[in-house]
């Protein structure tokens, strides 16, 4: 186990230790309590003296680089002048920061500063909430003895399409590439040069491409690095903000959405310390120029005639339309011909309201959040959950996902953080390299369709199965060691490794976990939006809210809702075929872009090309609304208030700060407007009251009040369910969410932000009624739980001819978010086939050369690449990629993925149209070392 | 498609597997990629970032911070001449005007024809001779403006070619190998020295 004070690369303590007994310090004469290791600028900070600095930053390791920080600390040998934020504190020190010494050294460090630094700033965008013009004016000498001329550099320079630097702004603190380094694990960004020619940047010709490159505009305390969208939109006083969260992905960030009359300019990290602790990815942090798009709906569209075009319609016609149609087809062919899909877009609430709409109105079970490319409900709800910070803190983490960086960012800044650290070991089940492979104890490339086998060998602690590299499977069995025999120490990140692996093959692999390691506990690795809030909330088949079974909460809520379908209803493959079979009569597409995102396109089109009816609830005419035959345009996240669920179970609240464009509603009041004219009226009339309903009535978020959620001790959220033993909700630890030098674009907004000021600051507390939870006659359903049974898809064997499809998905894809977003629109990568050297030899093909990749369902040209990280036998294509070259096209793998097969194996063929005749006879397994070094 | 050449290659990844850390190999690295080429070229950079398991960013971030290593194409014979106080005192200042006078170009600079780049350096450690100058780190002492001109056409003419290798290259005797040492040695030391630092942080110390 790792020693509790974790030690920088400096060797200097970096962390409190926390079983250390406290230390007493003196700062200007006050006796202040503090924790043993920690730093000066720190305690100081907690008892409220601020000592100013620039390269210090609460969430990385110091460095002492700028010297702004110097105070005066007594020292056996007197006083001496030394950086705050360098220096643990220990028992007696004395610690003056107000001396005519540390106003000289303020006056001095800052007087060198501004010897180079432009003073640009009536054009600068840092101008206004600039740590360097506060504490300049602050701490500074008022005038300047430099007479010479400045260094001059060519500004500002783009060094990504997001960012822009401008070197004679910089102050060299080295946050940007301590960032980039220590946090992001790319040092994409550098210092070059020496003294006083020392400038950072980027490599000559590269580019700044991280995911993350947004975090180091945010943290460095000058103008020097920029955002290109925000770029000269917005000065601090004419923006308001609210703390909201990122919906983006399903990991759920805090950040604080800054507005300027009612458009989007800014999203900046909140520090919550069990989630994003400060950092976005710059997806989620760039998208809200979707809020601004003028490609949102903003009327509700139909198509008055069969085939015709769709054409803007009042919200009644829109609506009744909808109603008609919905409640004829449930006449005539009962509710089990109506299908909802999709739903991760939508609040707690909106799904809800949804999911009773659906179930208890409509008739119908057959309603899937989850597009094909997720895990079955039963399993991701029903599985003993971990939070990030239990992750992050297990001795080991057990991976069997998507590549998470691509697929939840900010996870994965924080997995790296705890292997960085040493504490925490991964052994990462994967069929190709991701960005987490270099870090892990050891990485199991197994072949898609034998994780369970993988996992149960693992557990027997026997030989690895044929195809692992022997190495590998020795540092995983001793790696795992460290979680104990039942797996107490274990934490499994489950998602979808590939999307042409069927899902029930990797439940079937958590179902082999689950009953070899039962300690273990499962954070699930489902990326889009708010998806666990949908299942949450019963958006999916046999589900209802509270995370119970349609058997078990039946008679719990047919109490509250009336009748329930009879009978399980379908998930969203099952739909598809539905449709194309014609049992399945109307589809409800609840900001669903089953052609983008189902795995099998083929299939999204015929379904929505068969089925009589399709109504599309979204904010964009995404390719598949675009088909529906009426369209109802909806208010997104920061449009509308309400709350949303992490992959850890973790409920926080979104606020609203805009009004939504035209006459865009939030998506409960179209649920509850349909029901009305459906005949039953919804209860909950407001986004609260839908609130109050779900405590009373959904099992696991029992106790979890609006008062709960409001008050200032949840604002990282609430995890649900509630723990039996109440626990505090404020935490100690973490760093102040408002910090003028860490996150000056927030500090400064809150201080000087435009009135209105909904502002960072709590708003009052809604009065708990303890009346809200009282039952009824019936017994609270009880929540799924362990075990379960899985029914696994055979898998067929690999024939010689063929390699086995891995399709995973990209940050940056086709998804309409990139497309209505013009600075991350240029962003989204190209599909390509990736394979191993070894296959592509075999196959007689070359690298960047074309290849007609065939698979039962359909195939596809594309760019060959050569890549050691993928493993024999494998090929890997991109999901909901564009086509690279001249082959092009859209969708990526989704060509070749037929739903209901457990895998995909595809061949090669050269565009000649022969399939190509192997050389060697069969894929052999072991990687040579070699290859695991070259490419 | 690799940039450096075969045998530079083999070189490169002997130097790495001598250090206990790839990074380690950073600068050697970035001397032998410099007597490749004469100056460290962004695709040896690249190679070097891969060889030893860092960025190209911070490849070039080494490499732009050392005055031997050179990210922009250089003369044939790099001139260095010391400005600094003995130097100086000894006429240094008069000695590179003449140096450009001579060569038609400023410090920093390289001749048309490619083969001089001067260049104004600091303390080259050869004060007693000052002033002094060296050529692709070759020393020369007590020169004269004269000196210098008589230096030039040797240098031009090939006469100084045993004693003044091409840029880049480091060093007089090339190591011919990898390890010199027994492997078991040097897994003793790293394993006394890994001892050791366990022993420093049990005393509790911090650093
Ligand atoms: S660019 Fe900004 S963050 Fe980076 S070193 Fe310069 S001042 Fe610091
Ligand atoms: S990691 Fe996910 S939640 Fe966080 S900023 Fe990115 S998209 Fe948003
Ligand atoms: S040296 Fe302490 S903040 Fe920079
Ligand atoms: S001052 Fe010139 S060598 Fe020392």
């Amino acid at each position: 186990m790792a020693d509790p004070v974790v030690t920088s690369h400096h060797g200097l303590a970096s962390r409190v230790a926390p079983d250390a007994a406290p230390v007493t310090i003196t700062i200007d004469g006050v006796p202040v309590e503090a924790a043993a290791g920690e730093f000066l600028i720190a305690a100081a900070e907690r008892a409220g003296t601020f000592i100013p600095r620039f390269c210090y930053h609460p969430r990385m390791k110091p460095v002492g680089m700028c010297r702004m920080c110097l105070v005066e600390v007594s020292t056996p040998r007197g006083a001496t002048l030394q950086p705050a934020c360098y220096m643990a504190v220990a028992e007696g020190m004395e610690v003056v920061t107000t001396s005519e010494k540390v106003r000289k050294a303020q006056d001095g460090v800052l007087e060198l500063l501004l010897v180079n630094h432009p003073l640009d700033c009536p054009v600068c965008d840092k101008g206004g909430e600039c740590p360097l013009q506060d504490q300049v004016l602050a701490y500074g000498p008022g005038e300047s003895r430099f007479l010479e001329e400045k260094r001059h550099w060519a500004k500002p320079i783009p060094i990504s399409e997001l960012v822009l630097l401008d070197r004679e702004r910089c102050i060299q603190c080295g946050r940007c590439v301590r960032f980039a380094a220590e946090i992001a694990g790319e040092a994409q960004i550098d210092f070059l040069g020496r003294g006083d020619q020392t400038e950072v940047n980027i490599f000559e010709g590269a580019s700044f491409s991280s995911v993350f490159s947004g975090n180091t505009v945010q943290i460095c305390p000058v103008g020097a690095l920029t955002a290109t969208p925000y770029r000269f939109s917005a000065r601090p006083w004419d923006l308001d903000q609210v703390e909201s969260t990122c919906t983006t992905c399903a990991l759920g960030c805090r950040v604080a959405v800054q507005s300027s009359a009612n458009r989007a300019t800014r999203m900046l990290g909140v520090d919550s310390d069990p989630v994003n602790q400060s950092w976005l990815c710059d997806k989620g942090r760039f998208g809200y120029e979707s809020l601004n798009s003028g490609d949102r709906l903003v009327a509700p569209l139909r198509r008055r005639t069969p085939g015709g075009e769709l054409e803007p319609v009042s919200w009644s016609e829109a609506l009744s339309a909808v109603a008609d149609r919905l409640g004829a087809i449930r006449g005539a062919s009962g509710g089990s011909a109506l299908a909802v899909l999709g739903g991760a877009r939508l609040s707690n609430e909106d799904a809800y309201a949804w999911a009773r709409l659906a179930k208890a109105v409509l008739g119908t079970d057959s309603v899937d959040a989850q597009l094909g490319d997720g895990l079955p409900a039963e399993v991701v709800l029903g599985l003993p959950r971990a939070t990030v910070d239990e992750a992050c803190a297990a001795p080991v983490v057990l991976l069997l996902s998507g590549d998470l960086r691509e697929e939840l960012p900010v996870l994965f800044l924080r997995l790296r953080g705890a292997l960085e650290e040493g504490g925490t070991r991964l052994v990462e089940l994967s069929s190709r390299a991701t960005s987490l492979t270099p870090l892990a104890a050891a990485s199991l490339a197994y072949r898609p369709g034998e994780a369970a086998a993988t996992v149960a060998a693992l557990a027997a602690g026997k030989g690895g199965p044929e195809g692992i590299d022997p190495a590998a499977w020795t540092a995983a069995l001793s790696a795992l060691e460290g979680a104990g025999p039942d797996g107490a120490g274990m934490v499994v990140v489950l998602g979808r490794p590939s999307l042409s692996e069927d899902g029930a093959l990797v439940a079937e692999a958590a179902a082999a976990m689950a009953s070899a390691w039962p300690g273990a506990r499962f954070l699930p690795a489902l990326r889009r939006g708010n998806v666990m809030g949908a299942l949450d909330m019963g958006l999916a088949p046999g589900i209802l809210p509270g995370r119970v079974s349609l058997a078990e909460g039946r008679a719990w809520f047919e109490e509250a809702w009336g009748p329930l379908p009879a009978d399980r209803g379908r998930d969203c493959a099952g739909i598809l075929r539905g449709a194309v079979e014609g049992s399945v009569e109307a589809i409800v597409l609840l900001g669903a872009d089953p052609l983008g995102d189902f795995p099998d396109r083929a299939l999204a089109d015929e379904a929505l090309e068969k089925v009589g009816f399709v109504v599309a609830v979204d904010a964009f005419l995404s390719p598949s609304a675009a088909r529906a035959d009426v369209v109802l345009p909806a208010a997104v996240h920061h449009e509308r208030a309400g709350t949303t669920t992490n992959i850890e179970g973790r409920i926080s609240r979104t606020a609203q700060k805009l009004v939504g464009p035209g006459q865009a509603w939030p998506d409960w009041m179209i649920a509850s407007e349909l029901a009305a004219r459906l005949g039953t009226e919804l209860p909950a009339g407001s986004v609260a009251e839908l609130w109050d309903e779900i405590e009373r009535l959904a099992p696991s978020h029992a106790g979890i009040t609006r008062a709960a959620l409001e008050a200032p001790g949840a604002r990282d959220g609430i995890v649900a369910p509630l723990p039996a033993s109440p626990v505090s909700l404020s935490r100690r630890g973490g760093p102040a969410r408002i910090d003028p030098v860490a996150t000056p674009g927030i500090e400064s907004v809150e201080r000087q932000g435009a009135p209105p000021r909904a502002g960072l600051a709590e708003r009052s507390g809604v009065a708990d009624d303890p009346a809200a939870t009282t039952a009824g006659s019936v017994g609270r359903p009880r929540p799924l739980g362990w075990p379960q049974s899985v029914d696994p898809p055979h898998v067929g064997p690999l024939d010689n001819y063929s390699l086995r499809l891995v399709s995973g998905r990209h940050l940056y894809d086709e998804g309409v978010l990139l497309e209505v977003c013009p600075s991350l629109g240029a962003l989204a990568d190209r599909a390509t086939a990736r394979a191993n050297p070894y296959d592509l030899d075999r196959l007689g093909l070359t690298t960047g050369g074309h290849v007609k990749v065939r698979s039962a369902r359909g195939s596809l040209v594309l760019e060959t690449v050569a890549d050691a990280g993928v493993p024999r036998g494998v090929v890997t294509i991109g999901f909901n990629l564009g086509v690279a070259g001249e082959a092009g096209g859209t969708g990526g793998a989704a060509a070749l993925i037929g739903a209901g097969e457990a895998v995909v194996d595809v061949r090669l063929e050269s565009l000649s149209g022969r399939t190509t005749v192997p050389r060697t006879p069969a894929p052999k397994p072991t990687p040579t070392p070699a290859e695991e070094e070259g490419a | 498609m690799s940039h450096l050449s075969a045998e530079t290659l083999g070189r490169a990844r002997d130097l790495v597997a001598l250090y206990p850390h790839r990074r380690s190999a950073l600068i050697p690295l970035c001397h032998l990629a410099q007597e490749q080429d004469g100056w460290l070229r962004p695709e040896a950079m690249e190679e070097i970032a891969g060889l030893v398991g860092v960025t190209p960013a911070e490849v070039l971030g080494t490499a732009s911070f050392y005055d031997m290593l050179h990210t922009e194409p250089v003369g044939t014979y790099v001139v260095a001449v010391c400005t600094n106080i003995a130097c100086m005192l000894r006429g240094a200042y008069e000695l590179l005007e003449h140096a450009e006078d001579h060569l038609g170009v400023r410090a920093g600079q390289t001749t048309a024809d490619g083969v001089f780049t001067l260049e104004d350096a600091e303390c080259l450690a050869d004060c007693g001779r000052a002033p002094c100058l060296q050529v692709n780190h070759r020393f020369f002492g007590d020169v004269t403006p004269e000196g210098f001109e008589t230096l030039v056409a040797d240098l031009r003419r090939g006469a100084l070619d045993g004693e003044v290798p091409h840029h880049g290259t480091l060093l007089r005797v090339r190591r011919t190998g990898g390890l010199q040492v027994e492997p078991s040695r040097v897994e003793a030391e790293r394993a006394a020295s890994a001892g050791a630092a366990a022993g420093r942080a049990n005393q509790g110390g911090k650093g």
